[in-house]
């Protein structure tokens, strides 16, 4: 087994390479050229492919896994979310599963050496609604019996957390309260990438980039025998396919439909400023949610574009409401001005939770279907992932998030839970 | 007159000085200054610190792309902001700005000792480090990086300003209006096309605003663009937007444009927008950006008083100012050799020109010569002295690649020119295809996603002769591919200064690596030895050095930092730049105002409010409002004195002793008309509707193709062929579209016309045991009586003489009507009743007591009681379901076994043992109070109120089989106290329904 040599990061080795002039520091991980055969390929290394390459090593015993990305890794979703990490989820299901990746987010900088700066800074989700008051207490009352921390605060709460709010009564969307939940925050979204990319490197995977994988090989008994790619065939008994909406497209070679739609979402950033914003503030009602990065940028999310599309390059309609909701919200950064704005393309299933664990055929495995909300679960999906692909089991984590389910009918449909009518 | 400035040169007003303030220093610049040309009058290059080291920066550029002259504005009273780039803020009388990033003042700022200790915080050094003792990172840590990072101070008070939007149509939109733009306009414009013309700068003219030099057409460049704007300006046909930046180009040739309109001027007016966004579709696209200088990247390259030469060449020319008292010009490039002719003859010293190239054209050598200037080739600079302004810099001969001895020059301005990079920003965004120029060194329109043309120095053609017979000639395709005939004119030019050059990113150097310190992202202070470091750990892809370095993703968004990043990591991976790749361009173009996005958006008109004909009474009359999707409500009609509670109740009391009026007009009304109409409905919902008889209506069920309850609604028969689809208030828009999305793509075959009439209508409901008595004195052409008229029944009539849709149906229990009328006779009608009504004590009541007589009788709202996760069966709706229908919309999923599986949750009453209990919507429920957390839920209660009826309080729970758990009792775990409760029927009140006919 070869093990890249892995240079501890500290306060004390910066110290030792900057007196030498940062000469010593190795690569964070090798480009990789593919073997012939690995006993886990995983198509796809954004976090979640990493992460579960990660934890396959490390708690599976796995090391002679290749994480196979057709651009360069972190280049999907992972580098394009807006970095919100909670787990204020109504169903038992979602719940259980985002919780245990804040479990994991909670100590990661330390377990892969490597600050991913996860900062838990508290999220704010504004109800302006006696539909989303009513909503919104569900979720809490449901979280406190599922011990998941989530507190109602009152509007005056909310201003003394996150005092730019501007909680008037005359404004449009008035705020009624919100729920707040003090464990949830955001972590560095790149770091989370490189930092499984290195840890998992120096167990032993090997990180393909810029090597498309183009289909799935099966078996006369039907099994997966591997994945063609752009740099020829690779042998594998057991493949997980994690990349995001292409998810559909790679999966359908092996035979295997997945209810996906992709639609592009948006996101922007502001001029960096000095610290003004101390949590992250999100509002269903008005489509918009924010934060302010390390580095001062506010950090804004948008809603989906109404139509299906894999380009990532947005509209303008749809941002000047997302930004026009921030200046509602928050009338003190209608001065303020936008740096940048890019756009992703997330996967969305029927009930808008994930799909993740075994498939019809053997030695194929799936992660995908995270719509809008995939970033926040990075350590828990890779974690039950490994965990499925290791014993040909799903941990009882990620057991409900099966593909079956749409079949059955027994949906996790978390965005149901805050229909809107009356 | 300062030092500094050259009297009558320049565009500038020399007979209208401006006073403004910097840092609390007062000064005076010149109408037409930009906030740099007269700071830079005043021999001010200090304006600002860097980001991440807090080193002392001054002006770079002269126009957007300024990474270091950044300021905080202020005009008072809600009007300030940060990072204003100084090179594009005009001055006015009275401006006050302020540098940022540092503390206590900019001379001397403390933060500035991460300079100092630089050699610990490399690129990336914060992923390796502050994760010990881990809780410090929330207290410590993370809280010392934030302060130290941002640039400006954000406001403080809301926006006193406001902001505009307009669409616009054109037939050929030219970006940018230098000499290549200009000439595209001028040609488009002739042609008779609409055409749009936008620049960023404060006037049109681009380049030749600083070339005093050069002859077009016989004329002074100045002459020719007066004559060219004023004939612009004559033309009917083309529209000028100075001030105007196109920030960014979307599908479908629409390119955004964000105009300033406020900020120049010192006493704007009180009702004038500060800034407008054009949504602009075009027919065609001419992008004329022209090309931005790259910086040089060597030891100390960032100190006040380096300067790109272009900007210093702008300076001179266009504003009148010399950049310094002795000057030296490094470059790779003509076009800088020209800026130190200029300076020179403005009387400026020129110490050296100092040029990396071995050989260059004779004639510039031959005319530095009688300038005086000292001409260097093979040169490079290795070196810079000054904490806070330049004073010295090392030049060392370059020979066979080797860097000889220094030799110190004294100066306190170094112009340099890295060579040019065509600006494809917008031409990027539209994802067209980029090649690589290996001439150039640089990339190059391709492939094009739109119709857009691009002319002049954005497809690497330097000089301004070639970019006016190419905008010319690009401007005459652009109108003729929108149907004018065109012809480009044959624009001349004498003493076109156009040169050539090579592109360097960094200059030979003689130091070690560890002692260099050249800057390639000046706000970002990120170094070539940054980037270095990124491709050494593994980031062999540019998006990865970029993020790791941080390099490209200041507030100029890399227009100086990215070429020469991609220069200098391409070589340390090994691979030809087009290989390592460029990191894509975003919109905006430049950073832009939030509230210019939001437009008009703003507080009132942030989202529409819908109102109902009968709004202006309910408003005159006290009501209490709630939002319900877009509509606002009454959501209660309290008397004086009473809190929700009490007038809730006597509401609901009038309503079931007397009669009640409600304004149900925001409901959804849909006309689905034609052949067809019934078997669509058919198909659509879960009812059968083919016996539904013409004056008939009947309670409609629609379902998801998941199966589960999406909307509900009484649908009546007008006719054979006409039905009046009503669905719930918030769900009328997405019932039409359904309705439409399954009419065009499942169903193109039925002949039915869909119309929303919801606006068309006001709706009035009369609930109560004396609404037969109110309403019937008032109706024309319909007998009341319930032989005639039964419950649910519809009719044409008149009501108080307006032609009405009269139904009666009820959503309370009690014998109800719901009279619709033109919307305009709404509040006639409503007036009407109400004071008939006072002799049969009516009472308007509000959204709250609906849904508490509703919930009496077990009605469910959608969207309330069901969650998008509920089926037919679970609501106890299972009677709704056609069943011997061959299909309906999701009639396949119900068969699925999880949505026959008997455990599902199910709709049920509960009433909690102490009557005097309401229970919270939301509350969850368990069976055994005393498990442990996580603990196992089998639902929560959708809907509580106190049922004045009832004298006690009511719910309605989803809970696990629960109709199987009738008189069971439940535990409701709150924060501080459990409740328990039994479960029930859902129909508190009449189970019987005598009280419809009473």
């Amino acid at each position: 087994m070869k093990v890249q040599a892995m240079a501890h990061f500290s306060a004390f080795s910066l110290l030792r390479n900057a007196l030498t002039g940062h000469k010593h520091w190795p690569a964070q991980w090798p480009d990789a050229l593919p073997k012939a055969e690995y006993d886990v390929i995983i198509v796809g290394a954004g976090g979640h492919g990493l992460a579960a390459a990660y934890y396959l090593a490390k708690e599976h015993g796995i090391t002679n896994v290749a994480v196979i990305e057709k651009g360069w890794l972190g280049g999907g979703n992972t580098g394009r979310n807006t970095t919100i990490v909670r787990s204020n989820y109504l169903y038992d299901e979602s719940a259980r599963l985002y919780d245990h990746a804040i479990d994991l987010w909670d100590g990661l900088s330390q377990d892969l050496n490597y600050n991913v700066m996860f900062s838990q800074r508290g999220v704010m989700m504004l109800a302006h609604t006696v539909h989303d008051v009513q909503s919104f207490q569900r979720h809490i009352h449901s979280n406190r019996l599922n011990g998941v921390d989530n507190t109602w605060v009152t509007p005056q709460q909310a201003k003394e957390i996150c005092p730019p709010l501007n909680i008037s009564t005359d404004a449009r969307y008035p705020v009624l309260g919100a729920a707040w939940q003090q464990r949830a925050g955001t972590a560095r979204h790149d770091a989370v990438a490189w930092g499984y990319a290195r840890a998992a490197a120096a167990r032993g995977v090997d990180i393909v980039q810029n090597c498309p994988v183009t289909a799935i090989r099966r078996g006369p008994d039907g099994a997966v025998e591997g994945v063609e790619t752009a740099k020829g065939f690779i042998k594998a008994k057991k493949v997980a396919v994690s990349a995001a909406g292409h998810t559909s497209v790679i999966m359908e070679t092996a035979g295997v439909r997945l209810p996906l739609e992709s639609f592009p979402l948006q996101a922007l950033v502001s001029e960096p400023v000095k610290p003004i914003f101390p949590c992250v503030v999100m509002s269903n009602t008005v489509h918009a949610y924010i934060s302010q990065s390390d580095k001062g940028e506010l950090v804004i999310g948008s809603g989906t574009d109404q139509y299906t599309s894999y380009s990532q390059r947005g509209g303008l309609p749809l941002i000047e409401h997302t930004v026009a909701a921030i200046c509602e919200m928050f009338p003190v950064f209608r001065r303020m001005r936008m740096l940048r704005k890019w756009g992703g393309i997330v996967d969305v299933t029927p009930d808008r939770s994930a799909i993740l664990g075994k498939t019809p055929v053997q030695g194929l495995y799936v992660n995908c279907g995270w719509g809008t909300g995939g970033f926040k679960v990075t350590p828990g999906a890779g974690h039950t992932l490994a965990h499925t692909i290791a014993r040909d089991d799903p941990h009882p984590i990620n057991a409900p998030f099966t593909l079956e389910r749409f079949t059955t009918g027994r949906l996790i449909d978390e965005a149901a839970a805050a229909a809107v009518a009356h | 007159m300062s030092a500094f400035r050259i009297p009558g040169k320049g565009r500038v007003c020399h007979d209208k000085p401006v006073r403004f303030t910097f840092d609390g220093k007062q000064y005076q610049g010149l109408e037409a200054d930009t906030l740099a040309s007269a700071l830079l009058a005043n021999g001010v290059h200090l304006v600002g610190r860097s980001f991440k080291y807090h080193r002392p920066r001054g002006i770079v550029s002269a126009g957007s792309e300024e990474p270091n002259a950044l300021v905080g504005v202020s005009r008072g009273g809600g009007r300030e902001e940060p990072n204003t780039r100084a090179t594009l803020q005009e001055v006015y009388e009275g401006l006050t700005a302020i540098s940022q990033n540092r503390w206590p003042c900019l001379h001397f700022d403390a933060g500035a000792t991460a300079d100092v200790l630089h050699r610990f915080l490399p690129a990336g050094f914060y992923y390796k480090t502050f994760m010990w003792p881990k809780r410090f990172w929330d207290r410590l840590y993370e809280p010392l990086i934030r302060r130290a990072a941002g640039l400006g101070v954000p406001p403080s008070e809301p926006d006193a300003d406001h902001y505009a939007s307009r669409y616009a149509h054109c037939d050929v939109l030219v970006v940018g209006a230098g000499p290549a733009g200009t000439a595209a306009a001028l040609t488009a414009g002739r042609s008779g096309a609409q055409v749009i013309l936008a620049d960023e700068q404060a006037e049109i003219g681009g380049a030749l605003l600083a070339d005093d030099k050069v002859q077009i057409e016989d004329q002074t460049a100045a002459d020719w663009l007066s004559a060219a704007q004023a004939e612009l300006a004559a033309l009917p046909n083309v529209r000028l937007l100075a001030r105007t930046t196109a920030i960014g180009y979307y599908h479908q040739n629409m390119v955004g444009l964000a105009q300033r309109i406020t900020d120049h001027l010192a006493s704007p007016p009180a009702d004038a927008p500060r800034e407008r966004m054009w949504r602009v579709r075009a027919a065609q696209v001419v992008l004329a950006q022209g090309a931005i200088e790259r910086p040089l990247v060597f030891h100390g390259n960032d100190r006040p008083g380096v300067m790109l030469a272009g900007a210093a060449q702008i300076y001179l020319n266009r504003y009148g100012v010399k950049p310094g008292k002795t000057v030296v010009v490094v470059t790779s490039h003509d076009s800088a050799w020209h800026t130190a002719f200029d300076l020179a003859d403005a009387g400026t010293p020129i110490a050296a020109i100092i040029d990396t190239r071995p050989a260059i054209d004779p004639a510039l050598t031959e005319a530095a010569a009688p300038r005086g200037i000292e001409a260097l080739l093979s040169h490079t600079v290795t070196a810079t002295s000054g904490r806070l302004r330049l004073r010295s810099i090392h030049v060392n001969a370059v020979t066979d690649g080797k860097v000889g001895g220094a030799r110190l020059i004294l100066c306190d301005t170094l112009l340099m020119s890295g060579g040019w990079t065509p600006s494809l920003h917008l031409f990027s965004h539209t994802q067209g295809k980029l090649a690589w120029d290996e001439a150039s060194q640089s990339f190059l329109p391709d492939l094009k996603t739109e119709a857009c043309h691009i002319a002049g120095g954005g497809r690497g053609l330097w000089g301004i002769e070639n970019a006016l017979q190419d905008g010319a000639k690009v401007g005459a395709e652009a109108a003729m591919a929108a149907g004018f005939n065109a012809t480009a004119p044959a624009l001349t030019t004498q003493n076109d200064r156009s040169g050539a050059g090579i592109i360097i990113a960094e200059l030979p150097t003689d130091r070690g690596p560890q002692s260099t310190r050249s800057f390639v992202d000046l706000q970002n202070d990120v170094t070539s030895k940054d980037i270095r470091l990124a491709v050494h750990e593994g980031m062999h892809s540019i998006e990865h050095v970029k993020r790791y370095t941080t390099s490209g993703m200041a507030t100029d968004q890399g227009k100086l930092a990215n070429m020469n990043g991609l220069a200098i990591a391409a070589a340390a991976i090994g691979k030809p730049p087009p290989q390592v790749g460029l990191t894509t361009f975003r919109p905006p173009y430049t950073p832009t105002t939030f509230g210019t996005f939001a437009g008009y958006h703003q507080d009132d008109t942030f989202d529409i409010t819908r109102k109902t004909p009968i709004d202006p009474w309910a408003a005159d009359n006290g009501a209490v409002f709630e939002p319900v999707s877009l509509w606002r409500r009454a959501w209660y009609f309290p008397k004086p004195g009473e809190d929700m509670h009490a007038a809730v109740a006597r509401e609901c009391r009038a309503t079931r002793n007397a009669v009640g009026i409600f304004d149900a007009s925001t409901l959804g009304k849909i006309e689905v008309v034609g052949p067809d109409a019934v078997e669509f409905l058919n198909r659509l919902y879960t009812n059968p509707w083919t016996k539904l008889a013409p004056g008939r209506c009947r309670y409609g069920l629609l379902l998801g193709e998941d199966g589960y309850i999406l909307d509900d609604g009484v649908i009546g028969r007008l006719s054979e062929d006409r039905f009046h689809v009503t669905t719930t208030t918030g769900g009328a828009a997405r019932v039409l579209n359904m309705m439409e999305d399954y009419l065009q793509t499942e169903w193109p075959d039925l002949r039915v016309w869909l119309t929303s009439v919801t606006e068309q209508w006001a709706t009035i409901a009369l609930n109560g045991p004396n609404a037969r008595k109110l309403l019937e004195p008032l109706v024309e052409g319909q007998d009341l009586s319930d032989e005639a008229f039964p419950h649910m029944s519809l009719a044409d009539c008149t009501v108080a003489g307006f032609p009405a849709r009269l139904f009666r149906v009820s959503f309370t229990g009690e014998m109800g009507f719901e009279v619709n009328v033109p919307a305009r006779h709404g509040l006639a009608l409503w007036q009407r009743l109400l004071g008939e009504g006072e002799a049969h004590d009516i009472c308007p009541y509000g959204t709250e007591t609906m849904h508490v007589l509703r919930a009496e009788k077990g009605f469910i709202v959608v969207g309330q009681d069901t969650d998008g996760t509920v089926t037919p069966g679970d609501a106890n709706l299972g009677w709704a379901i056609g069943k011997r229908k061959p299909d309906f919309v999701g009639k396949r999923s119900l068969a699925r076994p999880d949505l026959v599986d008997p455990n599902r949750k199910q709709l049920v009453g509960l009433l909690t043992d102490d009557p005097k209990v309401v229970l919270e919507e939301g509350a969850q429920l368990v069976d055994d109070p005393n498990r442990p957390i996580p603990m196992q839920m089998i639902g929560h209660v959708t809907s509580s109120y106190w049922s004045e009826a009832l004298g006690r309080s009511i719910a309605l729970a989803l809970v696990e089989g629960g109709r199987m758990r009738m008189g069971e009792t439940l535990y409701l775990p709150m924060a501080s106290i459990t409740h328990t409760a039994k479960v029930s029927r859902t129909v508190f009140y009449d189970p019987d329904g005598q009280r419809l006919s009473m």
